[in-house]
């Protein structure tokens, strides 16, 4: 066991816990991240459908939709500074009748309000050109040129490796399992690992928010998990959409949507639907049948042979709004919880909202002057030209090696992503697409074991999927 | 950019029969690209017997069948053989891009044979609701981990799928120690060979649900169990005939895709239900002097045939480069 005292302490390191921790390592102060994942990114995050909304279908007067708009402008910025691929691709509420007109100019009036700009209501021969596959039944789109798409994982990674490289200190594998609040601006915090002393501790602990805020005695709200189950597929249908489609939304979800990634692969989905198990990321048959049709509706061309994988993500849900406030009762103690959509493109305000309610809170903010704002690029041989793909080749032979055929990924990036913190199968597959595609690992994952084996200096009997006990092999032939 | 008179794509039994048969026809320059390090393609993995009996009338394992070609084909000076070669782009006018370590090649063919074999099918597409714990392979990753790289991936199996490899690779973890607990086919019966449900089920008790489909993967870290439910003729679950099985890993047998990308960026002419050219003739495809061979054309039950058909791929690449029979 350690004694440390730090001046903050983040607790979650999904993206916002990350974009906190990068905003505050532009200050002089003592930061630390807990994560009780192997690695970062791989509890609320990590199934975020990546959307950068525009700030629609959001309430004027909520504390979500002020900071869904202006992280939809911070975003940019960060994505320049760290060299993540933001993709500003617009979106469509598409309408399928003359009242569905009604509520999208409804929801373009709100929107205004919020800040929202250059929307506009297209017509059908707007939509026969610039989207084709849309189905002959929509009349009409309200269209959202500042929606975009972003890598939800590779954010958080990239925001934390430039904290980390600004001085914060990241904790993987470090459980919150206790937290004793000494006096006002005094606490201490027990992980499975050890025990950290802070002035301030900050709850973005996403679906265990209320657990932890429960940990100082708070119980005033409850995190529902509402499950979102997504369907990806093959990156042969990439451009199936050229825009992020919507439906009308409803009162509980934005509906089922058709999604660009940055990944290459559209997606469809998600489902909304309220569970009890804050662990639970099973999909269902319902769920399937369920965004297939709902889809078809909107494109009609998108089959169940077009999908390659699915998942299960979990949005955690404390009643209408986000809570991002300090406590009063707890000083030293600032919740950030409930960020559920649009949290990914809030993300970035929250972070500056966190900084502010530190600032009124006593905490002095000095600027640091080596403050280091950007961040080597990964490269993507396959997102670059041919000539400079060339010229990488000669210059380290690995990026010619490719060890996932399906993505193209070469062994210099599986080694480049270890490099940089991955450490189990899904960490690799997060930062690079490797198994990702369409064979799903069946021809590569020898390879990426024996490389995670030999990088990370470990058995490859103790590579894991995801950490804890989710080992891949259980052990070796007797020769 | 080199031009190259056949190109051949891929380094396994289809591609080695293909190159050998081009080269006993007349081609003197032949290129063959393996994105593996070794020749051999997925016999490498099949070390179990079962292999040549037509074409050597001889029972041979995997490595045993891939290392005839391989003594043959190496030895021929017109064939180049370049390993670690990944090819990521082919068009219609036969120009393709490779990638090996340290280069990026580009070669223009006046002929291309593709012989790239096949994918699994995933759990994914089958449809398996349920969560995604460690523990669930394809059968042909299994096969690997277990017989090229030595490693036990279970004690306690259920396979899906009782297709050849499903079956084969029942026995092969009964044979390492670990108990297979059942073989669910969702068809009435076992696409397999009936030697291999013999040899491989029937010989070591292992018991095979007919009509029968996993409906669910339980498991947090590691698999822990599945749902078995029974299907009528048409595929729908019978109501209440399901039952739980413990296991910590699924194997994946469900059906072999064939690897096409290639040869659909080159605009050739596919039929989406089997990701096949669409050709009436063996090996052919919608553009000339392009071919196709083995398990990348149609799903084999033996490699035997792949072999046979394969030599009339290369045969077909030497006339069409005008050399006569």
């Amino acid at each position: 066991m350690q004694n440390k005292t730090y001046d903050i302490i983040i607790i979650g390191g999904g993206v916002v816990g990350c974009s906190i921790a990068r905003e505050l390592s532009k200050y002089n102060l003592k930061v630390a991240l807990l994560e009780k994942e192997v690695e970062l990114a791989f509890g609320v995050s990590k199934s975020n459908s990546g959307i950068i909304h525009p700030g629609t279908q959001t309430k004027a007067g909520s504390l979500k939709g002020r900071l869904c708009v202006e992280g939809n402008i911070l975003i940019r910025k960060i994505a320049k500074e760290l060299g993540i691929d933001f993709q500003e691709v617009g979106e469509l509420i598409v309408a399928f009748s003359k009242d569905d007109i009604a509520k999208l100019e409804e929801i373009k009036i709100e929107a205004e309000k919020l800040g929202v700009k250059k929307m506009s209501i297209v017509d059908q021969s707007w939509l026969k050109e610039n989207e084709p596959n849309l189905s002959k039944d929509v009349v009409g789109a309200l269209f959202i040129p500042s929606a975009g798409i972003i890598s939800p994982y590779r954010m958080t990674y990239d925001l934390s490796e430039n904290a980390a490289k600004n001085g914060v200190e990241i904790f993987t594998d470090n459980e919150v399992k206790g937290i004793v609040v000494k006096k006002a601006n005094d606490l201490e915090i027990m992980t499975t690992q050890r025990v950290l002393k802070t002035r301030y501790v900050i709850n973005a602990a996403g679906l265990f928010a209320d657990d932890i805020s429960g940990m100082v005695g708070l119980d005033d709200f409850k995190i529902t998990p509402r499950k979102g189950q997504e369907f990806l597929l093959d990156k042969k249908r990439e451009n199936v959409v050229n825009h992020i489609i919507f439906p009308l939304p409803t009162k509980t979800s934005k509906g089922v949507l058709v999604i660009k990634t940055s990944d290459g692969n559209p997606m469809v989905g998600p489902t909304a639907q309220d569970v009890d198990d804050k662990e639970d990321l099973s999909t269902t048959d319902d769920g399937f049948k369920e965004v297939l049709s709902a889809v078809k509706q909107m494109i009609p061309s998108i089959n169940d042979s077009d999908i390659i994988a699915y998942f299960s993500g979990l949005r955690p849900v404390a009643g209408e709004d986000f809570i991002i406030r300090h406590e009063a009762s707890v000083p030293g103690f600032i919740n950030v919880s409930g960020i559920q959509s649009p949290g990914l493109t809030a993300a970035p305000a929250i972070a500056k909202m966190v900084c502010s309610i530190l600032q009124e809170n006593g905490l002095t903010l000095i600027r640091k002057k080596d403050f280091k704002r950007y961040r080597n690029e990964t490269t993507h041989l396959f997102k670059i030209s041919k000539d400079k793909a060339r010229k990488l080749i000669k210059e380290n032979e690995g990026y010619g090696d490719i060890v996932c055929r399906c993505e193209m990924v070469s062994r210099k990036e599986i080694e480049e992503a270890i490099e940089r913190g991955a450490t189990t199968l899904d960490g690799v597959k997060f930062r690079t697409r490797a198994q990702a595609g369409r064979c799903h690992g069946g021809f590569c994952t020898t390879r990426i074991l024996k490389i995670l084996s030999e990088k990370l200096n470990v058995p490859i009997t103790e590579i894991t999927k995801r950490g804890k006990g989710s080992l891949i092999v259980k052990g070796k032939r007797a020769r | 950019m080199k031009e190259r008179e056949l190109v051949i794509v891929g380094g396994g039994p289809a591609a080695m029969a293909a190159a050998i048969s081009a080269h006993e026809s007349g081609v003197k320059d032949i290129l063959v690209l393996e994105r593996d390090q070794f020749l051999g393609g997925i016999l490498n993995q099949c070390i179990h017997t079962g292999f040549g009996l037509n074409h050597f009338k001889e029972l041979l394992s995997g490595p045993e069948y891939a290392q005839r070609f391989i003594e043959k084909i190496t030895g021929i000076k017109d064939i180049e053989i370049s390993l670690q070669s990944f090819v990521t782009n082919l068009n219609s006018d036969k120009e393709l891009t490779y990638l090996r370590p340290g280069e990026m090649e580009e070669v223009r063919a006046r002929a291309i044979i593709m012989a790239t074999g096949c994918r699994e099918r995933t759990r994914e597409m089958i449809h398996v609701a349920g969560t995604r714990p460690a523990g669930i392979f394809s059968a042909g990753l299994a096969q690997k981990l277990i017989n090229s790289e030595g490693l036990l991936l279970g004690q306690e199996i259920v396979v899906v799928g009782s297709g050849d490899i499903g079956l084969i690779m029942a026995r092969r973890f009964t044979l390492e120690g670990a108990k297979v607990k059942a073989v669910v086919e969702i068809q009435k019966e076992s696409k397999g060979l009936i030697r291999n449900v013999v040899q491989c089920l029937d010989d070591f008790n292992i018991p095979l649900y007919l009509s029968h489909k996993i409906s669910k993967i339980y498991g947090k870290h590691r698999v822990e169990k599945v749902d078995v439910i029974a299907v009528d003729d048409n595929f729908n679950e019978v109501q209440n005939s399901r039952f739980e099985i413990e296991c910590d890993t699924v194997l994946i047998s469900a059906g072999l895709i064939p690897e096409n990308e290639l040869i659909e960026m080159a605009q050739v002419e596919m039929d989406k239900k089997t990701n096949t050219p669409v050709s009436d003739e063996i090996n052919k495809t919608s553009v000339e002097g392009l071919f196709v061979c083995g398990n990348a054309f149609k799903i084999y039950d033996l490699v035997d045939s792949v072999t046979k058909d394969s030599i009339i791929a290369g045969e077909m690449a030497a006339e069409y480069l005008g050399y006569k029979k």
